[in-house]
């Protein structure tokens, strides 16, 4: 029998205020535990939450850029259950209204768009978290209210993805949008960006939906799609064997790779879901929704779109990017200043990722300037410099961010046009390998590519590598 | 609708509140016949009337995003049952 | 006349005119509730240390000739579910016997600024859940006008202290009638305002949409001059509304002339005491004669409120509630096996009966199957209770009716029957499903001695004008001015 996978994803991201999403504690990450709290974050008696503006302006953007309907009316509630980290014991949600609803997202699989739709996108507060002791017996733990109270955007998706590439492109092209609209710094390593996903098998070519399993604990986007897959074959496996499938939740084992129920769909939750009376309603306009609009910039799909029509790149140079919004920001900054598409393409796609990627950099902490770049094509083009010198100046350009023109000059690297001074040290060359001109008039065309070599060591790399190749030529032939 | 031994039992869980077996034959009279009082509502069609949760007619009401100061770690852990180090200390949390 | 029985207002003025040293005023209040209040049981705490540091530092202002607030040396009573930064506040509950708030509710703030001095806290039903002060987990307070009586509650401990000369000024909360029915219980004047008058942060929370602080005062005035302090908009309250606070003193005395005062005809039933209905009745020929006008009205969903009530305010403190499990401050059970054994061990012996009866009623109405037919239909008829009044006020000023059914009742009267005692909460519990002020006002005395009280309901934000209705009537009688012979008392 053959199985088609079903798989919806839950996406909670962290907002990007400097406050908590009812109090004014700051909710920066790595402070010591307990010190970014108050009474309100804490659940104290007698304190009252008050709706952070910029939360929810984020939480809209967000929605709007997932193409989700607003309603005018929307409305918290509280989402009560029981944990140490939950101050209150309720999460302050929404339930009977979201924010946003019915949107959609499309992502790229091996060239082809698939719409994935969103079911709802809604804000609620985060919770704190709990410390679980190494030392061994130890009977109790810790907690840190910290993270506790910090926006939240829940996105939940409609159980629309197949398979784990299009789960993967979900996950990036999600976490793409979300930066680009920079509610989010969707930095997995702290937890601001997670996912939980549910997953259920059905017969191929069946409309029915099979019983959902839901999986927790995923810490990376690489678990995602490792517990899809081990959940896929536990399925199909137990289907194989007759049996029938619970709707359960399983807890993700990264270190074992393998999951296990945490509780069955009888053991379920009873939420308790009612209007927070301690917040009103929001009332969203549609000036609001113009207003948020006007800051939502073109996002990674129409930006790629748009780059391979215009520039006629590739869908792969594009995708590279596309990846970041400061890297497409760079490009179209430095094609306003010349007009020089591919090579602009070239420099950041390949030279300033590896740069970046070899020297671990902060990619929106680079200070090169678009100005700056287009110097370097100019430089280049005008033969001041060699393009090998010029791969040189750009790795000092994105370490200092200093202009081309400077590094060039202190480091005197100008390209050497000067046919006498090139030809006197051809000569020197000639004379100091003997071996290598007579290796040369045998056939062998190697030995010209090592005298160049050895002419451009001479002149450390700033001779007209054209100019020496046509000069040793006349030279020795 | 009439509540039995079961349901208090379920409420309770939900409540966190650990009930004798008296107290549950208690709360099973009590609450049926509050419940009971309170089946007059069903009198009542209200399919056109729109829920109300609030006493006041307001809406969008928020705060700017400035921090504020947070108050002390000895505030913080002041009425602490238990704390180790800068922490809550609680019965170990099985997942 | 006794120290302890002046009104605030006239008090700030042997206060400004330095005939009467603050130090002295609290020395006395202090001494009389070491006194009489072992009796009367209506603190739990008493902040005799500060008091007595605040009174000097005021005292010494006063003489340097320093501006000083509006409350200068008058001592409040503070009901024991109103955070105050320092100070025990209990709720009543073994839960937070020993909670110390690292915070001032935004009314405390507001005492301070105006130079009040916080003399202690008073007792409650514990998490103001009740109408007799007997559902303290630490004390049952008793009638000043007769101790084998309920104060009424759950601001049982104000009201008495109040009523007793344990305090000039009080505050307390009022969630289904918590303020006005033991003002009326004790012959005092209380007044819930509007929700949304004053703010809601630091009072520990029962039922959020209903809940909201008042006063209880001596007379009209004083609950003019304490509304006007406490009331105004608060940040830190999503629901504190920015309406202009009105000098609530000034035109106190403009009276009655062409007002229409609505009698709702559902209030008057059998169910009714016959000595309260007479006082109403004596109370509304004097409106009358004073010129104003009373027509009959009718609130045709009377009879659903308390049904209304304890499903959202229960609903509501289920969730309140859920917060006092032991792991950041209050009650935690000892050698706890576990977690969720930690949850409920604490809960079952932090909590008392009727605090557990309510949160599971509350929990069972919005649990998973019931919300729609408990919570979702509460909310639904709330919204035809609030209907009633919308149209009652399109022909009248303001409605008079009972504060409470009855006088009041014995201690351990009612204490078995929790449904009666919800009842009895009849006349009150509108106001807060529908957020209208209200005002109870002294309005005579049963057979037996017991105070009677009237109530005055208004629309929203119009304390000012209930304010002026109380007052015509409070200053042609003299009930408000009747003491309790303290048999007990050795004062
Ligand atoms: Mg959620
Ligand atoms: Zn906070």
């Amino acid at each position: 029998m053959e199985y088609e996978v079903v798989v919806g994803l839950e996406t909670h991201a962290e907002l990007a205020t400097v406050t908590k999403l009812f109090c004014g504690c700051s909710t920066k990450f790595g402070i010591e535990p307990n010190t970014q709290v108050c009474p309100v974050c804490l659940g104290m008696p007698g304190v009252l939450p008050v709706m952070n503006k910029k939360a929810f302006d984020y939480a809209l953007k967000a929605a709007i850029a997932l193409n989700c309907k607003i309603d005018e009316f929307t409305n918290f509630d509280r989402k009560s259950y029981y944990y140490p980290d939950l101050p209150k014991n309720y999460q302050i949600s929404q339930n009977y209204y979201n924010l946003g609803a019915d949107g959609y997202m499309d992502i790229h699989v091996n060239g082809l768009v698939s719409r994935i739709r969103i079911h709802n996108v809604h804000l609620e507060e985060e919770a704190g978290k709990l410390i679980h002791p190494e030392e061994v017996g130890a009977d109790y733990s810790l907690v840190d209210f910290n993270r506790a109270g910090v926006p939240l955007l829940e996105i939940v998706s409609y159980p629309d993805m197949r398979n784990v590439d299009e789960v993967e492109s979900y996950m990036q092209t999600l976490k793409k949008i979300l930066l680009y609209t920079e509610v989010s710094d969707c930095k997995m390593q702290e937890g601001s960006l997670r996912f939980e996903a549910s997953i259920s098998l059905r017969k191929k070519g069946s409309e029915k939906l099979g019983n959902r399993v839901e999986i927790k604990n995923l810490n990376s986007m690489k678990s995602v799609l490792r517990a899809l897959e081990y959940e896929t074959k536990r399925q199909t496996d137990s289907l194989g064997r007759g049996e029938t499938i619970d709707r359960e939740t399983r807890l993700w084992d990264e270190v074992n790779e393998k999951s296990a129920r945490m509780r069955s769909k009888e053991e379920a939750q009873d939420y308790r879901y009612f209007p927070e009376p301690d917040l009103l309603p929001v009332l969203v306009d549609r000036k609001w929704i113009a207003e948020i609009k006007e800051t939502i910039p073109e996002l990674p799909l129409a930006k790629k779109q748009r780059f391979m029509e215009v520039f006629k790149l590739s869908d792969y140079d594009t995708s590279l990017l596309v990846e970041e919004k400061v890297l497409a920001d760079l490009f179209e900054d430095c094609i306003k200043i010349l007009d020089r598409p591919k090579v602009f393409c070239n420099w950041i796609a390949n030279d300033l990722l590896r740069e970046v990627n070899e020297k671990k950099l902060d990619i929106h902490q680079l200070p090169v300037r678009p100005k700056q770049l287009a110097a370097l094509v100019e430089m280049i083009e005008k033969g001041t410099i060699s393009s090998t010198i010029a791969k040189e100046v750009f790795s000092e350009m994105i370490l200092t961010g200093n202009d081309p023109q400077v590094i060039v000059e202190e480091k005197k690297l100008t390209q050497i046009n000067d046919e006498g001074f090139i030809g006197a040290v051809i000569a020197k060359i000639i004379s100091s390998n003997p071996s290598a001109i007579e290796d040369y008039k045998k056939g062998k065309k190697n030995a010209l590519v090592f005298l160049v070599g050895q002419v451009m060591k001479e002149t450390k790399g700033k001779a007209n590598p054209k100019m020496v190749n046509e000069l040793l030529q006349k030279k020795i032939d | 609708m009439k509540i039995k031994k079961k349901d208090i039992e379920y409420v309770a869980n939900l409540s966190r509140i650990e009930l004798s077996e008296i107290e549950k034959e208690t709360f099973v009279h009590q609450l049926n016949d509050i419940l009971s009082y309170i089946e007059k509502l069903n009198r009542l069609n209200t399919e056109t009337v729109k829920p109300m949760s609030c006493a006041i007619d307001v809406t969008n009401i928020f705060r700017e995003d400035i921090v504020e100061p947070s108050i002390s770690l000895e505030d913080t852990q002041l009425n602490a049952p238990a704390i180790k180090g800068v922490f809550f200390k609680v019965p170990k949390v099985i997942e | 006349m006794r120290l302890s029985e002046y009104t605030a207002l006239q008090i700030k003025k042997k206060i400004i005119s330095r005939e009467i040293r603050p130090i002295d005023l609290v020395e006395h209040f202090i001494k009389r509730i070491k006194d009489i209040d072992h009796d009367i049981q209506a603190y739990l705490t008493i902040n005799e240390e500060e008091t007595i540091k605040k009174a000097a530092q005021i005292q010494k202002k006063i003489e340097n000739g320093e501006n000083v607030g509006i409350l200068a040396g008058i001592p409040i009573g503070i009901k024991d579910n109103i955070c105050t930064k320092g100070l025990h506040t209990t709720c009543a509950s073994k839960i937070l016997e020993n909670f110390i708030p690292p915070y001032d509710a935004f009314v405390v703030k507001r005492l301070k600024e105006e130079d009040a001095i916080i003399l202690g806290k008073t007792n409650l039903d514990e998490f103001a859940m009740g109408s007799s002060t007997e559902n303290s987990s630490f004390k049952i307070t008793r009638n000043p006008w007769n101790s084998d009586y309920v104060p009424g509650g759950s601001s049982g401990g104000s009201a008495a202290a109040i009523a007793a000369d344990l305090s000039i000024l009080a505050l307390g909360s009022d969630t289904g009638g918590s303020v006005r029915q033991p003002a009326a219980f004790c012959g005092v004047v209380g007044v819930k305002p509007t929700y949304g008058r004053v703010s809601r942060f630091g009072l520990i929370a029962f039922g959020s949409s209903l809940d909201q602080i008042g006063t209880l005062t001596r007379d009209v005035k004083d609950a003019a001059i304490l509304l006007q302090v406490i009331a105004g908009h608060d940040l830190r309250d999503s629901t504190s509304m920015q309406v202009p606070v009105p000098d609530y003193l000034n035109e106190i005395d403009s009276g009655v002339h062409g007002l229409r005062i609505g009698i709702p005809k559902e209030y008057f039933d059998a169910g009714l005491n016959e000595d309260v209905h007479n006082a109403l009745k004596n109370a509304l020929r004097m409106y009358e004669q004073f010129g104003a006008k009373v027509v009959e009205i009718s609130l045709p969903h009377t009879e659903f409120a308390v049904a209304v009530y304890y499903i959202v305010a229960n609903a509501e403190a289920s969730s309140n509630l859920a917060r006092y499990d032991g792991v950041r401050y209050g009650y935690r059970t000892s050698k706890p096996n576990g977690i969720i054994d930690m949850y409920c061990h604490t809960r079952s012996e932090g909590f008392g009966n009727e605090v557990k009866r309510r949160i599971m009623l509350g929990n069972y109405a919005l649990s998973s199957g019931y919300y729609d037919a408990y919570y979702l239909k509460a909310s639904k008829v709330r919204n035809l209770i609030k209907n009633d009044f919308d149209v009652a006020f399109q022909n009248v000023d303001c409605i008079i009716c009972p504060t409470s059914p009855v006088p009041g009742f014995k201690i351990g009267e009612r204490a078995k029957n929790p449904l009666e005692m919800y009842l009895s909460d009849i006349y009150t519990i509108p106001a807060n499903l529908t957020g209208i002020p209200g005002i109870s006002v002294p309005c005579g005395f049963s057979k037996e001695g017991l105070p009677i009280g009237m109530q005055i309901l208004g629309k929203h934000f119009e304390e000012k004008k209930l304010l002026q209705i109380a007052y015509a009537f409070e200053r042609e009688t003299d009930f408000h001015m009747k003491k309790p012979v303290l048999k007990w008392s050795t004062d």
